[in-house]
């Protein structure tokens, strides 16, 4: 659950206005498309989601935590909550599928015990049984990706974060990730995905939220609210 | 922190030294390197500093007993008044006998012709515990009943005490000056280990690590290394130092200086040395990895 009230952020270094005053509710169990131009605030929006920038003024709550006032090394408590995808996938380039997948269940202290057993069902889920012991490298674009989608949800987190989670992958291969989210999003997962692809987004009859210049300009369930309309 | 947990984090300290093998191999170099240079500061000084003390010892001061008192034994019995007074390390009785004899040894025999006893004055030769307070025991055992004189070269054991003075305190700033190059060395070392693996402590922060579980697997490494560092540096000062005793003990200047024997130093010297590299080793690895940690 993402709760966000007059939301401003406005970055130190250049003076940047990211966002401005921005009011927004995800619900539990949503699956929402976050979409709008590069330079629109999409990707500060999912950083003030994730504790990797503070807001400059406003109201920010995370899956009960709120943002404005949690102290920096209380953050792991937010992301535990949460499972966070990049474009880039990320993944430790040494380690096995297996162990990239395991390493997010060791570092937040779970047993021997419960990886062996959770690691090979989240691999499953998301159609990687038999690729365990390969390494990134030796995997394509799209499976790389469903690789960083079984770390993120190896924890059980309420909610997923991607930030164009498509953006190195083909179409085809895009709308099985997409079909993938939805499907851990029936589970009862919190979905949050930040594109660009109007295809994409208009291919499914989800809640998009437009953002542009740091404000939020459309909100509802009729698909790509394009800038290019206004 | 659970056992297994505890394993992992000591593994992944392990895994980073061997996967880091090359780095791994400069930061232990630099410690080594680092406290061989500081131990032999130390160590000079320490020898500088036992060499003076010698030199003390050889500056004596003379206390004259009064005339009056003639007798050998009445004027030795002064002794245990001597003894007394402060920083009075020893005090031997030389009865005017014994230093006519002494002096009559050194000059020719037909200028003393002649030469009665009683011209000399029955006297305690004393060594001080510290020659800094010389001109405070000159006074007081000029105070004491049946002395009538002291002789004491206050202005060069000043000169010595100025001497071991400045020794101490450069050896010490050395030291402290050493002790920061290597712990900054140490720590731009783990840092290009760190450097490497930023995109791996990124994902461990966004899966929820907290930073000391991030950290532990750093400072172990420090740890490990600085005290590799620690036993390779004292094995090599041992060395050295061996290698420098012998060939002294060797040439001529063996007959007036004298190392102070390697095992007398031994044990403090390891200690401290793994000491020193740990603590170089564990905030080298703190210090390098705190940037990261601020995301």
């Amino acid at each position: 659950m993402v709760q966000m009230t007059d939301v401003t952020k406005i970055y130190d270094s250049s003076g940047t206005v990211a966002l401005d005053g921005v009011d927004l509710t995800i619900n539990e169990g949503e699956f929402v498309f976050l979409v709008g131009p590069s330079g629109s605030g999409k990707t500060t929006m999912m950083k003030l989601i994730t504790g990797e920038v503070r807001a400059t003024g406003g109201e920010i709550i995370v899956n009960d935590f709120d943002m404005m006032k949690i102290k920096q090394r209380k953050l792991s408590k937010v992301r535990r909550t949460l499972g966070v995808i990049f474009q880039d996938y990320r993944l430790i380039e040494n380690m096995t599928v297996y162990d990239n997948v395991a390493f997010a269940m060791r570092v937040v202290g779970a047993s021997g015990k419960n990886i062996a057993r959770r690691v090979p069902y989240v691999l499953e889920l998301v159609g990687l049984d038999g690729r365990e012991h390969r390494f990134p490298n030796e995997l394509s674009g799209g499976e790389q990706q469903r690789v960083a989608i079984a770390r993120a949800l190896v924890n059980n987190p309420r909610m997923i974060v991607a930030d164009e989670p498509t953006g190195n992958l083909d179409p085809v291969r895009s709308l099985e990730l997409m079909l993938l989210f939805e499907k851990i999003n029936e589970m009862g997962t919190t979905i949050l995905v930040v594109t660009h692809e109007k295809e994409l987004v208009n291919a499914f009859s989800k809640r998009v939220i437009t953002i542009e210049e740091g404000h939020v300009i459309s909100d509802g369930m009729d698909g790509y609210y394009s800038y290019e309309h206004q | 922190m659970s056992i297994s947990r505890g394993s992992y984090l000591i593994r992944e300290g392990f895994r980073s030294i061997r996967t880091h093998g090359f780095m791994s191999f400069a930061s232990v170099t630099i410690i080594t390197a680092c406290l061989i240079i500081m131990g032999s500061i130390v160590l000079l000084s320490l020898n500088i500093d036992a060499l003076i003390k010698d030199l003390e010892q050889e500056n004596e001061v003379v206390a004259f007993v009064d005339e009056s008192i003639a007798s050998d034994e009445d004027a030795a019995a002064l002794r245990g008044e001597i003894m007394a007074v402060d920083n009075i390390m020893s005090a031997d009785f030389v009865s005017r006998t014994e230093a006519m004899n002494s002096f009559m040894s050194k000059y020719d025999d037909r200028l003393m012709e002649g030469l009665d006893e009683s011209v000399f004055r029955h006297r305690f030769v004393i060594h001080l515990v510290d020659i800094s307070d010389m001109a405070e025991t000159r006074t007081a055992l000029e105070s004491l009943p049946g002395i009538v004189k002291v002789n004491a070269h206050i202005e060069y054991a000043d000169r010595f005490v100025h001497v071991r003075n400045i020794v101490s305190v450069v050896s010490l700033i050395l030291t402290v000056i050493l002790t920061f190059v290597s712990f900054f060395i140490m720590s731009n070392t783990i840092k290009l280990t760190t450097y490497g693996r930023r995109e791996e402590i990124a994902i461990m922060k966004m899966v929820g690590a907290t930073n000391a579980f991030i950290r532990t697997p750093f400072v172990i490494e420090g740890l490990i290394l600085g005290i590799l560092g620690g036993v390779f540096g004292f094995l090599a000062v041992w060395g050295i130092y061996s290698v420098l005793n012998s060939s002294i003990m060797d040439s001529l200047t063996g007959s007036f200086v004298t190392l102070i024997p390697f095992r007398r130093i031994m044990l403090p010297l390891l200690i401290s040395y793994v000491g020193v590299g740990i603590l170089i080793g564990v905030f080298g690895g703190m210090n390098a990895i705190r940037n990261y940690l601020k995301v």
